[in-house]
């Protein structure tokens, strides 16, 4: 028994440290490309050279983001049937062809338009390359469309019957497993994030060269200064909005998933007259309790109910064999909130520099940027196990126990495999990281090389074909085409 | 003629030729370039691995998605096969995972970098090798049959049971077959001492390849009843003979090609189709099984509705793939410019 307890928990650790990996690259390339897709039609719209500079100083780093997305997504489309293959007979015929449409509209988008939109813009003229353009942010959504209506199911299934005989999950009416109860408020409060992580990423970057070229006594650039304001806009609306997603996404999963609400609240005793809200604690299964907790009486009841006084249920409502583990999921809950909430302070100390005139100047805002570039990933990070461990013990919500959805592999086995994921992917992963910061901590500067004129970099995406390029690629001219 | 058995023009049939189409596209693809990776390891002069890489540079990572719709497929059109192999294979895929994220980023991280070269080329070979050595122990291990307990919907092997001689084998013959592949490559792609190299190590490859097709043509019939049954009774030892025939006359065609006529451009084409004879010949031994002797297409196959849903998808978009992926090929028709490319 212990071994088979074992093989369980080293899967889901070799899952949960592939696929926060892979999630990292694509929650920062959504938001850039939808990013990118601004600047190009800005750089269309106003002929602003500050425009086509910061479109063709970030695109190196997506390009580069992008392939590492793709090449750590192959691993994923294959660990649900090395590692969890019960889990794939049985959900397969109902999650797969979502999946299916997933790797499809993803590969359709590298094979095509990824393209066009990094290396062809004087090949195909500057309307279809703006079209690309769009295409590869509607399609980074596209994709994210459809793994989160997967993921979605996983918490709320629906549309589905479950044949006797094999186990098997059957869908029924796919419009109703697409969209399944929490996949709207998931969609939005993901993409959303992605969006926010992107901001800050961009808003950090931008901070870091308008410190540097102070320290310096220069004046930085247009397209610096162009990208911490506009980084800061998004952080002064996106954030606001998202605390807004993630309170209806908390509503939602109360209605759904109550169990997970009650770890992420630490409220392992039910409040018949009024919950707290707990800010601080340490939580105790064997004991059922929250060790050293502080917080404020009644709120909880207020946020998720709507009323000081009304009651909610506690773990002690749910079989001990039903629950998720708290600690974990109470601590990312609460990472997730501060850096969502810190975000906000950001872009109200931005707005408040704004209204002063001193954007470019506050070099105490400028810090807190810098600090807080990473601060989406976090988040999103955070929110991810909250919402994945909560889940737990189910792979599919109350229907099918994680511990009966792995694959029937030795314990050695995973083990291995986990070793030999963590070593290659820091070595590999790493280096790519590496790569791009480098890229980073270079300020955009008048008239930015193009991609193709770097592209002796690791910027070759999978699946990009960067067609005719490389019949041309002798010294010409800079500024010919664009 | 048990190949006639159960042929009909159905959905599941329809998706089995799908995802069989995509590994293949896959396998002839990704073959050449991984062969290209592991003829790397003898080429050593500076310029001429930079031509060699410059020759896939703009298609290989197109090849590899393909790789994503074959084990994507597999899990929507056929949950319960995809079950019951991944686990089976849990080593070798795994390897080659790892492998072709090695490789991968050793394509883009070797130009960077003066001082770090030598160790991404070593990166590059080493983890061509492993993925084309990973990929045919795979399948070897797969016609060798997979343990399946009694309620016939879990993996009951251990996790060493691909190990076999016959997978080691096939593995072998997977990554000589993908070699001939990138010689016949590099001969169309390149010009003067490496094509002629090439050349030569091309008519060895080919040899090596044709001895390999034979060896494991010859074992596979003993590995399970079915195989036997299918090649070497009835109407299947003219099928054989006809398939033996077939491979001996593209080897001597491929000779001719490379030799007599020094052809730049046929020996691929002739190693694409000696593949592609393969390909069908492994298709027959095993339709209608996708586990083999297991587990048929129809007893693993997903739900009709879901066949329907992913069919209007796969119809629209795979058609305009191919077309851009023939289109990619076209653009890059030709000889590699060595003054051009990558860096």
């Amino acid at each position: 028994m212990l071994a088979s307890f074992d093989a369980v928990l080293l899967a889901r650790i070799q899952f949960a440290f592939t696929v926060s990996f892979h999630f990292l690259f694509p929650a920062f390339t959504i938001g850039l490309a939808s990013y990118l897709a601004v600047l190009n039609g800005l750089w269309l719209f106003t002929k602003d050279h500050k425009y086509l500079d910061l479109f063709r100083y970030w695109v190196k780093i997506f390009a580069l983001a992008f392939a590492m997305g793709v090449v750590s997504g192959i691993v994923m489309s294959y660990q649900f049937g090395t590692n969890w293959s019960v889990f794939s007979d049985r959900a397969g015929p109902v999650i797969g062809a979502p999946m299916a449409y997933e790797v499809l509209s993803a590969f359709f988008l590298e094979a095509g338009f990824l393209g066009i939109m990094l290396f062809g813009r004087d090949r195909v003229g500057p309307a279809l390359h703006m079209a690309a353009c769009a295409a590869v942010a509607f399609g980074t959504f596209f994709s994210a469309f459809w793994i989160l209506s997967v993921n979605s199911w996983m918490h709320t299934p629906a549309g589905f019957s479950i044949d006797p005989q094999t186990g098997q999950f059957l869908p029924e009416d796919f419009w109703k497993v697409i969209f399944n109860p929490s996949f709207p408020y998931r969609l939005l409060h993901t993409v959303t994030a992605a969006y926010l992580t992107t901001a800050f990423i961009v808003g950090g970057v931008g901070a870091w060269h308008l410190l540097r070229r102070r320290r310096r006594r220069e004046e930085a650039s247009a397209a610096t200064r162009t990208m911490f304001s506009m980084a800061m806009w998004m952080a002064v609306i996106v954030a606001p909005l998202q605390i807004f997603l993630g309170d209806l996404h908390g509503l939602n999963t109360l209605e759904h998933q109550p169990a997970k609400v009650m770890a992420m609240e630490g409220h392992y005793q039910s409040y018949p007259d009024g919950a707290p809200l707990y800010l601080f604690g340490i939580p105790n299964d064997r004991e059922q309790r929250l060790d050293y907790a502080f917080g404020i009486p009644k709120l909880s009841s207020l946020i998720l109910r709507h009323e000081l006084n009304a009651p909610m249920a506690g773990l002690d409502t749910v079989p001990d064999a039903d629950q998720p583990p708290v600690a974990i999921v109470f601590w990312a809950f609460r990472i997730m909130v501060a850096l969502g909430f810190a975000m906000l302070g950001i872009g109200l100390w931005s707005l408040w520099a704004r209204w002063r005139g001193r954007l470019f100047e506050d070099s105490g805002l400028h810090r807190a940027a810098v600090l807080m570039a990473p601060s989406g990933l976090i988040a999103v990070l955070a929110g991810w196990i909250t919402t994945e461990v909560g889940r737990q013990p189910f792979t599919v919500y109350g229907l099918l126990r994680t511990s009966d959805s792995v694959a029937p592999l030795a314990a050695p086995a995973v083990g291995a495999s986990l070793i030999a994921f963590i070593v290659i992917y820091f070595a590999v992963f790493g280096a790519g990281t590496f790569y791009i910061l480098r890229l980073m901590g270079r300020p955009p500067v008048f008239d930015e090389p193009r991609l193709k004129d770097v592209s002796d970099g690791p910027i070759r995406a999978a699946g990009i074909t960067p067609a005719p390029e490389q019949t041309s690629r002798r010294p010409q001219d800079p500024r010919k085409g664009e | 003629m048990p190949l006639a058995d159960g042929v009909s023009f159905d959905l599941t049939f329809i998706w089995a030729f799908l995802i069989a189409f995509a590994v293949l596209v896959y396998v002839v693809l990704d073959g050449f370039d991984l062969g290209l990776g592991m003829l790397f390891a003898v080429e050593r002069r500076r310029g001429d691995r930079d031509i060699m890489m410059n020759s896939v540079a703009p298609v290989w990572d197109g090849n590899e998605t393909w790789l994503v719709l074959g084990g994507g497929g597999l899990l929507a059109a056929f949950p319960l096969a995809y079950a019951l192999i991944l686990p089976a294979l849990y080593a070798p895929l795994t390897a080659m995972l790892l492998a072709l994220i090695f490789r991968g980023v050793a394509f883009e991280f070797r130009w960077r970098t003066e001082r770090w070269r030598s160790v991404w080329d070593i990166a590059f070979i080493g983890g061509s090798t492993v993925a084309s050595l990973a990929q045919g122990i795979a399948l070897g291990a797969l016609l060798q049959g997979i343990d399946i307990d009694e309620g016939g919907r879990t993996y009951a092997g251990g996790w060493w049971d691909w190990l076999t001689p016959f997978s080691l084998t096939v593995g072998v013959a997977v990554a000589i077959g993908y070699m001939l592949l990138g010689a016949t490559w590099l001969i169309m792609k390149t010009t003067d001492g490496l094509r002629e190299r090439m050349r030569r190590r091309a008519w060895f490859l080919g040899l090596g390849t044709v001895a390999f097709i034979g060896i494991v043509s010859l074992w596979t019939p003993f590995l399970q009843e079915g195989y036997y049954s299918r090649w070497f009774q009835g109407w299947g030892i003219a099928m054989a003979g006809f398939v033996a025939l077939a491979v001996l006359a593209l080897a001597a065609l491929l000779f001719r090609a490379l030799h007599v006529q020094r052809h730049d451009y046929w020996p691929f084409f002739i190693s694409l189709a000696i593949f592609a004879l393969c390909f069908i010949g492994l298709g027959v031994s095993m339709f209608p099984y996708i586990v083999p002797t297991e587990v048929t297409i129809y007893e693993a196959a997903a739900p009709r509705n879901a066949q329907i849903f992913m069919l209007i998808g796969a119809g629209i978009l795979i058609p305009i793939i191919l077309a851009y992926t023939a289109y990619a090929y076209w653009v890059f028709r030709g000889k590699v410019d060595p003054e051009a490319g990558y860096h």
